[in-house]
């Protein structure tokens, strides 16, 4: 069987080429198809019987024919090469050279499918990874092995911030042990040639392995494509030791590519069409970011997700946010009015800094300090709600300061450049100056010895 | 060659069908070159739709299928605890040893370790002829230093003792007694027995008992409290805390047997559980907590059939303890990633989906599920409970999906997260006015018998204050606080003294972590007293802004974290001092309004 060609399509439908009368097809093999000119495209059989087998062609079934199109089964599942020269390069969804240069060689070759990481062989994300900005390491902070999504909307800079997060996060301190892999599903050419000159321009593109499938590339090369991206992280994190970070963007074009192809073979739809599985199906993807006990390396997972229609509740971001360690939500409020990065503090969270900051990791006070912004500035958005309907005259003099709390808040903590890399004791120091904007006793989430240390108390006196 | 040697038609993802008559459904089944494990799901002539519970990636037509006789069962028998099992009850540090940090597919595991030995004492009251029944104890073993591990006879072996091994060390594959049943048949027993995980085990009967199971946490045990043996669900949005309620409740409860089933959710969660938990004491026992916690554990990432599975692999495991005479508690998180499991399965099987996809016997599989919680009178006479706390993760958040809806109808104790709540960092995001408990009049015979009569008056007290605050809390959303009459402001600031003096609580708080009953009830007195003590002083034309001046309000707020458990003298004497910080108020306004009057 191996190596011989079939002629013995029977249909051609959304992607997918059924082939009749070919015994002991196995579930998941890798398959070759040629078509009338010559030209070879991937396959992967998602369903095998003995009558007929259903071969997802990564590359679309756009031009193929059924009566000149040969298909070759390769007895052997869907595996990558793998080897440090991976660094620096760019292929495509399964693999090939997107850069015009040789394909890589190399002795080892891995299943993209990976296999389930056993819950025993992990450890717990831990450390800090410094990422510059002051509202991610301050309120959401991200720590090595996390997988912490960026929700976000079309036109806002979820690029933008994505790179700015990787050119400053503090992995890249440890140069030879870090490394990049920037995996995008359906960006548009200009998306993923911002990446490349950011990462072109910083130095880093020598760390940085692409995985690249642009807008116009076919959809079904998605579904492989972070699997891909995530075997050559899962090598570089596990075999070579290093600490890997992985940028998925965006994590709504794979899905509905899923969909488009769960469609074609007549899986029942489950919400707005996407299938049952799809919880599952993320999950393979996100749960391969982590620590291993037994190993020094790690993956640390940034997707990119865009709502559609800046609804949260839209079965991606929701089903994403049930698997991940949290999410950096965007504003499109605060994007208008010119804020960036712009980050919505109330529906953001990281589920595992707890174990990433504090005293021996960043300063004792963080997690504190973390709370109370949070806290002052919900407080402070309710006064604000409260303000529009009743105005500002009535507003007692706390709740001024509340309003002058949430404006500084967004224009000097939220807001930062692009270039601008704040360390965290810089978040911190900054916290506790806005903090000072407010009486001590509106603080009740931090300890008097906290407010003793760092409370700038430049006195109002307060309301006898 | 066997003669029930079938072969595989086709893979469709998880699903493998394969033509083999006379299988059974339920009957596992080996299939394929790496002989993965499925179970019979269906029949439809010759052939059998086998649910694989591995991933079934290189499958292929043609390869063979052989029946293995028998349904998925659990072994049972001591060396459970302290254990972390996947979903077909296969040690998880076990795996890692044969196939390193990935878990390789057709792996033979033993669930219970096959050299260990444990030291047996008969039971005194047996010996050779004695009449031994299902659930019978011929004995015990100290599976960990606070749990006696009773053997039992399998239910469904009856008849007379043959013979019972002497005290002494056996390993569990060592047979330690024999009983002959009426019809003659010699039935060896083992340190542990099978058990098919979808059948429930049988017990003596029904038992209505209540008595609350105490979580420690004051808005579960105090408001929306649940019964030993008794059937609760936590539903809430993602990020509303539902993975803290749970380890909270799998810390803190006072069950003899906690089992926590993570069912398709996150790896790291359960990794922190495993690298916490082996630290944390016992609060009832001041051991360690592992000694009597089990895990089980399927992830997100593992293949979704052993997922399915999992939920009836953990609670046979709860009734076993059960059924030696203890409290089980199991908590499983997710009940809706379960739910997609079936859907999944259902989808690839074509079955017409009925509301978002799920098949229509979703609600009687989840019925039937929870209905293996309950109190019951064992076979051997003794009594014991499974309790069962089931996570719901909504889709959006959205209560009235399906998995949610069905499990409303079935759970007594339902206990709601708010995502308003967890943004305001309201922690546990209880939502007082969605969260309810059948369980109240049960449980308020037991407080008011062993902590205070007045435990049902002040809970409803409570509870009216917080409903009519979040009314008020309306009005001054439309028209400011301004609108308010002193009466209505006083209202306001108990309830937020309630919320955060007694219903919030931190997982994280050393002091607070564990409320124990008394201080549960002295903290709600003690707030309550504090809003009888204004509402009087009101009464005497005191101007609410003085009370809402008073530093004793900080204090009260506070006292959570101030008094622990075991300084109910300090609680008391502070709540006779905030009693007397009134006082001034209370002479100042005693004459201007008699005077009046």
């Amino acid at each position: 069987m191996r190596g011989k060609e079939y002629r013995l399509g029977s249909a051609l439908r959304g992607g997918l080429l059924f082939v009749r009368g070919v015994p002991g097809v196995a579930l998941g093999d890798r398959v070759v198809v040629r078509d009338h000119a010559g030209h070879t495209r991937n396959g992967q059989v998602i369903r095998t019987s003995e009558e007929v087998v259903l071969v997802q062609v990564l590359e679309g079934t756009d031009g193929l024919d059924l009566e000149r199109t040969w298909t070759r089964f390769l007895e052997q599942p869907f595996e990558i090469a793998l080897s440090n020269e991976l660094m620096g390069r760019i292929f495509n969804g399964v693999g090939q050279p997107r850069d015009d240069r040789p394909p890589l060689v190399s002795s080892i070759r891995r299943n993209v499918n990976g296999s389930p990481m056993n819950p025993a062989a992990r450890t717990r994300p831990r450390e800090f990874i410094q990422t510059g900005i002051s509202t991610i390491d301050g309120l959401y902070s991200l720590v090595r092995g996390q997988k912490l999504p960026i929700f976000s909307g079309p036109g806002l800079p979820h690029n933008r911030l994505a790179a700015q997060i990787v050119r400053q996060s503090r992995i890249i301190a440890e140069r030879a042990r870090f490394a990049v892999v920037f995996a995008a599903m359906g960006v548009s050419y200009a998306d993923a040639h911002f990446f490349q000159e950011d990462f072109e321009r910083d130095g880093v593109l020598g760390n940085v392995v692409m995985y690249i499938n642009l807008a116009d590339d076919p959809p079904i090369e998605r579904l492989i494509l972070p699997r891909t991206a995530l075997t050559a992280a899962e090598y570089l994190a596990y075999d070579l030791g290093m600490h890997v970070m992985v940028i998925l963007t965006d994590i709504t074009n794979y899905a509905e590519a899923l969909r488009e192809v769960a469609m074609a073979r007549g899986d029942v739809p489950a919400r707005k069409g996407y299938p049952g599985y799809l919880y599952s199906d993320l999950a393979e993807i996100f749960e391969r970011a982590g620590r291993i006990r037994s190993r020094s390396g790690s993956i640390t997972m940034v997707p990119v997700l865009s709502m559609p229609s800046d609804d949260i509740t839209h079965p991606i971001p929701d089903l994403t946010g049930y698997i991940t360690e949290g999410q950096i939500v965007l504003s499109r409020e605060l994007h208008n009015q010119g804020i960036y990065p712009p980050v919505d503090l109330l529906p953001s969270l990281s589920r595992v800094m707890k174990d990433g900051i504090g005293a021996g990791e960043t300063r004792e006070d963080h997690p504190r300090v973390a709370n109370q912004i949070y806290a002052s500035y919900a407080r402070a958005i309710e006064v604000r709600n409260l303000a529009s309907i009743i105005g500002t005259e009535d507003l007692s003099e706390t709740d001024r300061r509340y309003l002058e709390f949430a404006r500084s808040i967004e224009t000097q903590f939220v807001t930062q450049g692009e270039n601008e890399d704040r360390s965290i004791i810089d978040t911190l120091t900054l916290a506790w100056q806005l903090l000072s904007l407010l009486p001590p006793g509106e603080l009740g989430r931090v300890r008097e010895a906290d407010l003793a240390k760092y409370h700038r108390q430049k006195q109002v006196a307060e309301a006898p | 060659m066997s003669t029930a040697l079938g072969r595989i038609i086709e893979v469709n993802g998880p699903i493998v069908t394969v033509f083999l008559p006379q299988v059974t459904i339920g009957e596992q089944v080996r299939v394929g070159e790496l002989a993965l494990v499925g179970e019979v799901i269906g029949r439809d002539g010759g052939r059998a739709v086998v649910q694989v519970y591995e991933s079934t990636e290189s499958l292929a037509p043609g390869q063979s299928a052989v029946p293995l006789g028998h349904p998925l069962a659990a072994e049972l028998g001591p060396g459970l605890l302290g254990n972390i099992f996947d979903g077909l009850q296969r040690p998880l540090t076990e795996i890692r040893e044969q196939s390193g940090d990935r878990i390789a597919r057709g792996l033979t595991v033993a669930s219970l370790d096959r050299k260990r030995l444990w030291h047996f004492e008969p039971a005194p009251d047996l010996s050779a002829g004695s009449t031994v029944a299902g659930g019978t104890v011929i004995g015990a073993v100290s599976e960990t230093e606070t749990i006696m591990h009773r053997i039992l006879v399998p239910p469904d072996v009856n008849g007379e003792l043959v013979n019972l091994a002497p005290a002494g060390d056996y390993s569990v594959e060592q047979v330690i007694a024999q009983v002959r049943s009426r019809d003659g048949a010699v039935h060896p027993l083992r340190l542990y027995h099978r058990w098919p995980v979808r059948k429930a085990r049988p017990y003596g009967r029904r038992d209505q008992a209540g008595v609350p199971l105490i979580t420690g946490q004051r808005v579960l045990d105090t408001f929306f409290p649940l019964l030993k043996g008794g059937r609760a669900a936590v539903p809430g949005a993602f990020g509303a805390g539902k993975t803290m309620v749970q380890q909270q409740i799998a810390r803190w409860s006072n069950a003899g047997i906690m089992i926590y089933l993570g069912c398709g959710e996150r790896g790291n969660e359960l990794v922190e559980i495993l690298e916490t938990f082996p630290q944390l004491t016992d609060p009832y026992t001041g051991r360690l907590l592992m000694e009597r916690t089990l895990l089980v554990a399927n992830t997100s990432n593992m293949p979704v059939v052993a997922r399915e599975a999992s939920i009836y692999m953990g609670v046979t495991l709860a009734e076993y303890y059960r059924d030696q005479g203890y409290d089980v508690v199991m908590v499983a998180d997710s009940i809706s990633r379960w739910a997609e499991a079936l859907r999944e399965v259902a989808g690839r099987l074509e079955q017409m989906p009925v509301e978002e996809g799920h098949p229509a016997y979703l609600a009687s599989r989840l019925s039937a599920f929870y209905e293996r919680a309950g109190r019951v009178q064992t076979l051997a006479g003794g009594y014991g409970s499974v309790s069962l706390i089931g996570a719901v993760s909504p889709p959006g958040g959205d209560f009235s999906e399906p998995v949610t809806s069905h499990t409303k109808e079935i759970v007594q104790a339902f206990w709601a997260l708010s995502k308003e709540l967890a943004d305001a960092r309201h922690y546990p995001a209880i939502d007082w006015t969605e969260s309810y408990s059948g369980y109240v009049d049960a449980a308020a015979v037991w407080w008011a018998k062993n902590v205070d009569p007045r435990w049902s008056a002040h809970r409803t007290e409570a509870l009216g204050l917080l409903l009519q605050s979040d009314e008020l809390a309306r009005i001054v959303n439309l028209v400011g606080p301004e609108a308010l009459s002193p009466a209505q402001r006083w209202v306001l600031e108990a309830a937020a003294l309630l919320k955060e003096g007694l219903l919030q609580q931190s997982a994280l708080d050393d002091v607070d972590s564990f409320c124990s009953p008394e201080r549960q009830f002295a903290l709600l007195d003690l707030l309550l007293d504090l809003y009888h003590q204004g509402r009087d002083l009101l009464g005497k034309g005191v101007p609410v802004q003085r009370l809402l001046q008073l530093p004793v309000l900080g204090r009260a707020r506070r006292a959570k974290s101030a008094y622990s458990n075991g300084q109910m003298d300090g609680l008391k004497a502070f709540a006779a001092e905030m009693r007397d910080a009134f006082q001034p108020l209370s002479l100042e306004y005693a004459g201007s309004r008699e005077g009046s009057a």
